[in-house]
């Protein structure tokens, strides 16, 4: 009874005097999918590309003008295991990432596919990429994918070359802990973000070393998801299974207002204090902490069950929580 | 009381017999090969009267929806085949629009488990009659839901589930309200009466359409329906409204305008409780008493006799049950009857009087001509404050734990339970709760709810948490997450232990061997994390190379977790040593794996033969010292091999044998000679 459901979360020309919007997010249209959806994408305007538990990856159809959905094309056992008997075989697939035309996918049977939206079979596969289960993917460049495993490792794929070994290999000191997310700077695109199954965040830089720049210590169970803002990157956020989910702030032309006149019901924490300095450098990047301060927010009130998933998009954020309840949060930087 | 007995249909238990399994939310019921002998048709499942356990009858009667699904198998010889029956006992969780029931109620519930209990007196109850609020709130957005979804549905099955689902919400908002009323707010006399009106207004809705239609006509006082909204009016209390109707019917009627300025006078003058201490009740009783008079004055004067609807009303006043009775189809429930009874009778009635009106009224109205419903039995249960009773009744007509299992819950936190022990151990707050998380753990997302139920139930929820969270079943690699941090957050590391084995097991069949190891990784399970180093090192000796060299050459600190693991690490670095041309490392790696004792003893033949091309080198590597290791190493492995035989037979491994001790020997005369002349030392 899994289903895929577009909703109508208003129009934001619809605003009240105040900004505030009047009026509860309403189901456009929705159309069942077989087995749990464990990622999705835009692919354009009208075209989702869905993961499936079962190791299908589907590309359903948004019709605008009658507001239904349908299923575009499928790719059956995208993923799937080698032992045919167990478990009908299938894989889920774990995570998605669309360049139209293009879109990887990667799942538990560490494969990687790369698909082109108009192609029935895939443009290529690789078998056996990881050893372990890849648990995201995104684009670094037009060329070139991150992948992230279940034993910690971050890794940078080169499309245009046919071998089928990663080009670099990235790990976290210490534990193995497995990540489970990725993000990539949408502007400065050697900065990346991972969080991991202790609720660790990890900043890297690719162009050097190995490991990360920064560990932040943040949630304190599995960060699902992690991040940047689109336009406005100094921002990034998390969410996690322990119920939070964390809006990191590292503008620093905040105004200088101390922090307890902020809008109240959020609790936050500064990490240092500092003059309105602007860097060069990205904030991400530098870790002197008397240059720099991060505040950290966390938007939940009352948490009770795991936040699995959020997106995020001009002033828009929206994340859905165990407890099958989707919050939509319209004035994001009020 | 006689409860029918409940058969799963197509099991005939006359035909064959029957045996069943219990599961740990379904039962398995399985026809046999044995047939009955004697005709006597015994019952299968009979429902036990106890209401601690089973199979709960709903208002539709729930034989046919408990059966859930069946498995058609061939039985043996004979034509028919036997089946099996999967038995589910909580259907209501699978309503899709009551999902939404389930899930908000969690979080209203684990904020009450939460809520601060120092407040005390009179925000503390303020704070329990918001939660009270706030479940009803949530059953009745659940009841628009439902209306929403029979409106709009074109499967008159499918509809009729919707509608009755609407009624069965709509009773138990009605009975939670009462419940409020009387348990948690205990509105005292005064208040009481308010709050009972208010509750028969919102819920004795049938007239509504009728008052909607005489509102909205061009001139209501001619509608045929008229007096009988006025009526409805006053006999829900609703003074000003009934006053404002009457003027246009006084405005039509001339004549009748002496009577209509003296009715609408008493209405407005009747003395009603307030909410706020403006007045006592001896000063309330006395203004009734007074008012009440004056009504009776005024009716014995026959200032109404010309007309029989206002005279009608003014008996209603006076509270007389003969002219409230006649209006019965305005009031369609006994008690609503109950309530405008008191109202124009007894106005300061006290919490603890009502059993008696409540009694006389159920009699007065049904008249001996239908007998109550069960509906009926728990509100007077509520009237007669028999808690205990509430929940029983309520527990035998449902056919789902929620409303029981929250309402106690309620209960208890104002305090109004007294620790009434169940004969198995648990109190009975408990005892709810257990059965609807029970329920909830046969749903496949449902659970995670009921785990935050288990927490609070302080004497069994543990055991319970710990036997259901096992059986989850783990279709997908993130599932199996969830649950594990679950078992984490409350230190079950059995649990912990045994799912992760599960998990590494699937990954290791799939030949996910990274998988594998972080998932004992995980669970720190030296064993298993030793099976998997043996699977790497089997795939090395049968291919001569490794696989997964990127999970290997990373391992990190995990490599401590097994001595096979570690050495499976080094190993890896020895070849990788060796590959970069870093000789005199690589050896010191390979001598101490084997010194050390980390390399098993399958292993060692494996790695003197890998020692082979270093002491074959141009140069020397292997010191004095090491070679008498090495010697010693490979004397402990021939020599200590009982069976002889093999070594003998075997050529191969004679070759090899007798190639390492050649080459040993040379090594050894080469390093002495170097070592014992000047620049070598």
């Amino acid at each position: 009874d899994n289903r895929i459901s577009i909703w109508s979360a208003g129009d934001l020309g619809n605003a009240g005097l105040n900004g505030e919007y009047h009026g509860e997010p309403h189901l456009l249209c929705d159309i069942q999918h077989n087995g749990d959806v464990m990622d999705m994408q835009f692919l354009d305007q009208e075209r989702i590309v869905v993961a499936s538990s079962t190791g299908t990856v589907t590309i359903f159809r948004h019709h605008q003008n009658n507001q239904t959905l349908s299923a575009n094309h499928r790719w059956e056992k995208a993923h799937y295991h080698v032992d045919q008997d167990t478990s009908c075989g299938g894989a889920a697939c774990t995570g998605v990432v669309c360049n139209n035309p293009e879109i990887v996918t990667v799942g538990e049977d560490g494969r990687i596919n790369l698909f082109r939206a108009d192609q029935k079979d895939a443009v290529r596969t690789i078998d056996n990429a990881d050893s372990s289960t890849l648990h995201a993917v995104t684009f670094l460049r037009t060329t070139e994918i991150l992948t992230v495993n279940s034993i910690g490792q971050l890794k940078i794929w080169d499309l245009r070359h046919q071998r089928n070994e990663p080009s670099q290999i990235f790990s976290l000191a210490g534990d193995r802990v497995p990540l489970h997310c990725v993000d990539r700077h949408p502007n400065q695109q050697h900065i990346v973000a991972t969080g991991g199954q202790d609720g660790m965040l990890s900043i890297w830089d690719i162009r050097q070393g190995t490991m990360p720049v920064s560990l932040l210590n943040a949630h304190e169970a599995e960060m699902w998801e992690v991040h940047f803002h689109p336009s406005d990157p100094d921002h990034l956020f998390t969410c996690s299974e322990d119920g939070s989910l964390w809006h990191w702030d590292t503008s620093t032309n905040i105004s200088e207002k101390p922090s307890f006149l902020h809008q109240g019901g959020r609790s936050t924490a500064y990490l240092s204090h500092s003059t309105i300095n602007q860097s060069v450098v990205s904030a991400w990047l530098s870790n002197d902490p008397t240059k720099d301060r991060m505040e950290i927010t966390n938007l939940i009130p009352n948490q009770t069950l795991s936040v699995n998933s959020l997106d995020v998009l001009g002033p828009c954020l929206v994340y859905g929580t165990d407890a099958e309840a989707i919050y939509v949060n319209r004035q994001l930087f009020a | 009381d006689t409860v029918p007995p409940q058969v799963v249909p197509g099991a005939d238990p006359s035909a064959r017999q029957l045996c069943f399994a219990w599961g740990p939310a379904e039962v398995l019921v399985c026809e046999t090969l044995f047939g009955r002998a004697g005709g006597s048709r015994s019952r299968c499942l009979s429902r036990s009267p106890s209401p601690s356990r089973f199979w709960r009858e709903g208002r539709a009667g729930a034989a046919a929806r408990a059966l859930t699904g069946s498995v058609a198998g061939t039985g043996e010889g004979t034509p028919s085949s036997s089946r099996v029956f999967v038995v589910r006992r909580d259907q209501d969780i699978y309503i899709q629009t009551l999902r939404k029931l389930f899930n908000e109620s969690h979080g209203i519930f684990m904020g009450l488990q939460r809520s601060e209990e120092e407040l005390a007196g009179k925000s503390r109850k303020a704070q329990l009659v918001q939660v009270s609020k706030n479940y009803r709130s949530v059953i009745r957005a659940c009841m628009e839901d439902m209306h929403q979804a029979a409106v709009s549905t074109r499967d008159p099955a499918l509809q009729g589930q919707y509608s009755t689902q609407v009624s069965i919400l709509s009773a138990m908002e009605l009975i939670w309200n009462l419940c409020e009323i009387l348990f948690v707010e205990a509105a005292g006399a005064g208040p009481l009466l308010l709050r009972l009106l208010d509750w028969v207004r919102l819920h004795v809705c049938d007239v509504d359409s009728m008052v909607r239609e005489v509102l909205s006509s061009e001139s209501p006082s001619k509608h045929k329906l008229f007096w009988n909204v006025v009526d409805v009016f006053v006999l829900q209390g609703r003074m000003d409204e009934a006053r404002h109707l009457l003027s246009k019917e006084a405005s039509a009627n001339p004549t009748s305008m002496n009577m209509y300025k003296i009715l609408d006078d008493l209405m407005k003058k009747m003395p009603v409780p307030s909410l706020g201490n403006t007045q006592t009740l001896t000063e309330l009783e006395l203004k009734w008493q007074h008012w009440h008079e004056e009504c009776q004055r005024y009716l014995q004067d026959g200032t109404f006799a010309s007309n029989p609807h206002m005279e009608s009303i003014c008996k209603i006043l006076l509270g007389d049950e003969d002219a409230i009775l006649e209006k019965k189809e305005l009031m369609t429930t006994w008690y609503h009857f109950l309530v405008t009874r008191l109202l124009y009778s007894h106005p300061t009635v006290k919490p603890l009087e009502l059993r008696f009106y409540a009694q006389s009224s159920m009699d007065l109205f049904l008249g001996g001509e239908s007998s109550p419903e069960p509906l009926d039995m728990i509100l007077m249960a509520a009237f007669e404050f028999e808690m205990h009773q509430v929940i029983k009744e309520c527990s035998i007509v449902l056919s789902n734990w929620w409303f029981v299992a929250h309402l106690t819950d309620l209960l208890d936190h104002c305090k109004l339970l007294q620790s009434h022990n169940l004969y198995f151990g648990s109190n009975m707050r408990e005892f709810l709760l257990l059965e609807y998380a029970s329920g909830l753990f046969s749903h496949h997302s449902l659970w995670q709810l009921g785990v935050d139920y288990f927490d609070h139930c302080p004497e069994y929820g543990r055991v319970y948490l710990e036997l259901h969270i096992e059986r989850i079943p783990l279709s997908t690699e993130q599932k199996a997450l969830k649950v594990l941090r679950i078992c984490e957050q409350r230190q079950m590391h059995e649990q912990v232990r045994s799912i992760c084995k599960i998990m590494a097991m699937k990954a290791l069949r799939n030949n996910r061997l990274g998988s594998a190891l972080s998932w004992s990784i995980r669970a720190k399970d030296a064993a298993f994390a030793t099976l998997i180093s043996d699977r790497f090192l089997k795939d090395y000796c049968e291919r001569g190379c490794f696989s997964d060299l990127d999970l290997i050459d990373n391992l990190g600190p995990s490599m401590l977790l097994s001595d096979r693991l570690t050495f499976l690490g080094k190993y890896r670095e020895f070849h990788r040593l060796y590959g970069e041309k870093r000789f005199p490392e690589a050896a010191r790696l390979l001598l101490s794996l084997m010194t050390a004792h980390i390399a098993p003893c399958s292993f060692w033949m494996t790695l003197l033969t890998d020692a082979l091309p270093l002491l074959e080198q141009k140069e020397v590597i292997f010191s004095a010292e090491q070679t008498y290791e090495l010697m010693r190493c490979l004397e402990d492995l021939t020599a200590g091999n009982p069976d002889k035989q093999k070594f003998q037979d075997d050529d191969v491994e004679r070759t090899k044998v007798e190639m390492l001790r050649l080459a040993l020997a040379r090594n050894l005369a080469r390093v002495i000679v170097k070592e014992g002349t000047v620049e070598g030392s």
